[in-house]
């Protein structure tokens, strides 16, 4: 092959390495969007691939849509994603299940299948040399794009702003809640609260001890039996309510004795080495 | 190195795009697998407008990337409106469109 052809056909070793280097970071980032079960880290591993994307769009002289796809997609789509997911709840993981059987074998059958037929049609392809972006870019990049876009693109791109306008609208119909009935006001909630036998005053402070005040020690009733209702809901229901029995009191006392002891006997002995 | 790795590179993202939406049963995660595709899509375009030397694969990646952003807004608009009726973001339980 003659040193014309190679240039022609090849690309610098630089943007090989780059290549290979990051495609490989691009599927695997693809494979765990996939196989990742939480729906968080399947965003977190698609922003990965979106960003290597815009690497490749630089390196492919696609300049403009290298930093529209940092902006747009990890900035604008992979964000609104996120917020998505933490609205329908974070700790929904998927359930293994499968509803049709042998579903994801079938599934994985399918996607190879496809992905040879695609694969092969690109081998058989006759793509030997490029041209290159060279002359195209040379008045730059922005500048061929929007002379495009504003001439032989223009009545694509007015279509383009009625179709998101229409998208802006439609997510405000589709979230929108009408009200059919009136809301409730303070007599009613009130009346509803004392029907129901809820707890009418404010509830009662958590523990306040010599000791301890921390939010998480429920207060003691008057027998002596720890009250549960004085502690943060969310603290009980992740059971992290501190246990103040006797036997937990006891040992905590036995710790501190313990530890002054030690402190007692360090501070002798220092004095011992001091007066040596 | 040629170019042409690009497109592998491409088919592969979105084979492992369509794997995702065949295998995957949360709602959102389906529509990140979608997402994939379409990116997939544009590198391939953007990969072409380098082999032709012209700029118009780069215009179809640059308005295949504002439809998406279109759709991304009315997907998750329905997700959000079907996981308020139905408190799930699995597609197997919604089997109807209804509310």
């Amino acid at each position: 092959m003659s040193t014309t052809v190679a240039a022609a056909g090849m690309t610098s070793t630089g943007e090989a390495v780059q290549f290979w280097l990051l495609g490989t970071v691009a599927v695997v980032g693809a494979l765990s969007t996939v196989l990742m079960r939480k729906a968080v880290h399947s965003a977190l591993s698609l922003a990965g691939t979106m960003i290597v994307l815009a690497v490749f769009y630089l390196a492919n002289g696609a300049y403009f849509l290298g930093v529209v796809q940092v902006v747009v997609y990890t900035g604008a789509i992979m964000m609104l994603f996120l917020f998505v997911v933490m609205l329908v709840g974070v700790t929904a993981a998927d359930s293994l299940k499968e509803t049709i059987r042998g579903q994801r074998w079938l599934a994985g059958l399918c996607a190879l299948g496809f992905g040879i037929l695609l694969i092969a049609g690109i081998a058989n392809a006759s793509l030997k040399d490029f041209t290159g972006l060279g002359q195209a870019n040379s008045g730059g990049n922005v500048q061929g794009l929007a002379a495009l876009i504003f001439t032989k693109y223009v009545f694509a791109f007015e279509i383009t702003g009625a179709l998101l306008i229409t998208a802006a609208v439609g997510a405000m119909v589709l979230t929108h809640r009408e009200r059919t009935e009136r809301a409730p006001g303070q007599r009613e909630r009130s009346q509803a609260r004392v029907r129901a036998g809820e707890q009418l005053p404010p509830l009662p402070a958590p523990g306040v001890y010599a000791r301890h005040n921390a939010v998480d020690v429920p207060g003691l009733l008057p027998d002596g039996t720890p009250a549960e209702l004085t502690v943060n809901p969310t603290l009980r229901a992740r059971g992290q309510i501190r246990d103040v029995s006797g036997e937990a009191l006891q040992e905590l006392a036995a710790l501190e004795q313990r530890s002054a002891e030690w402190v007692e006997g360090g501070r002798t002995e220092g004095a011992k080495e001091a007066r040596k | 190195m040629n170019p042409v790795n690009y497109l592998y590179l491409a088919a592969l993202l979105f084979t492992i795009g369509a794997a995702g939406v065949l295998i995957r049963r949360n709602a959102i995660v389906i529509f990140m697998c979608v997402e994939l595709m379409l990116n997939a899509c544009n590198l391939a375009f953007v990969t072409f407008a380098r082999l032709h030397g012209n700029l118009d694969g780069q215009i179809i990646a640059f308005f295949t990337m504002v439809v998406a952003a279109a759709e991304v807004v009315i997907g998750l608009a329905i997700i959000v409106s079907i996981f308020r009726s139905r408190h799930s973001a699995s597609v197997d339980d919604a089997g109807l469109l209804k509310l």
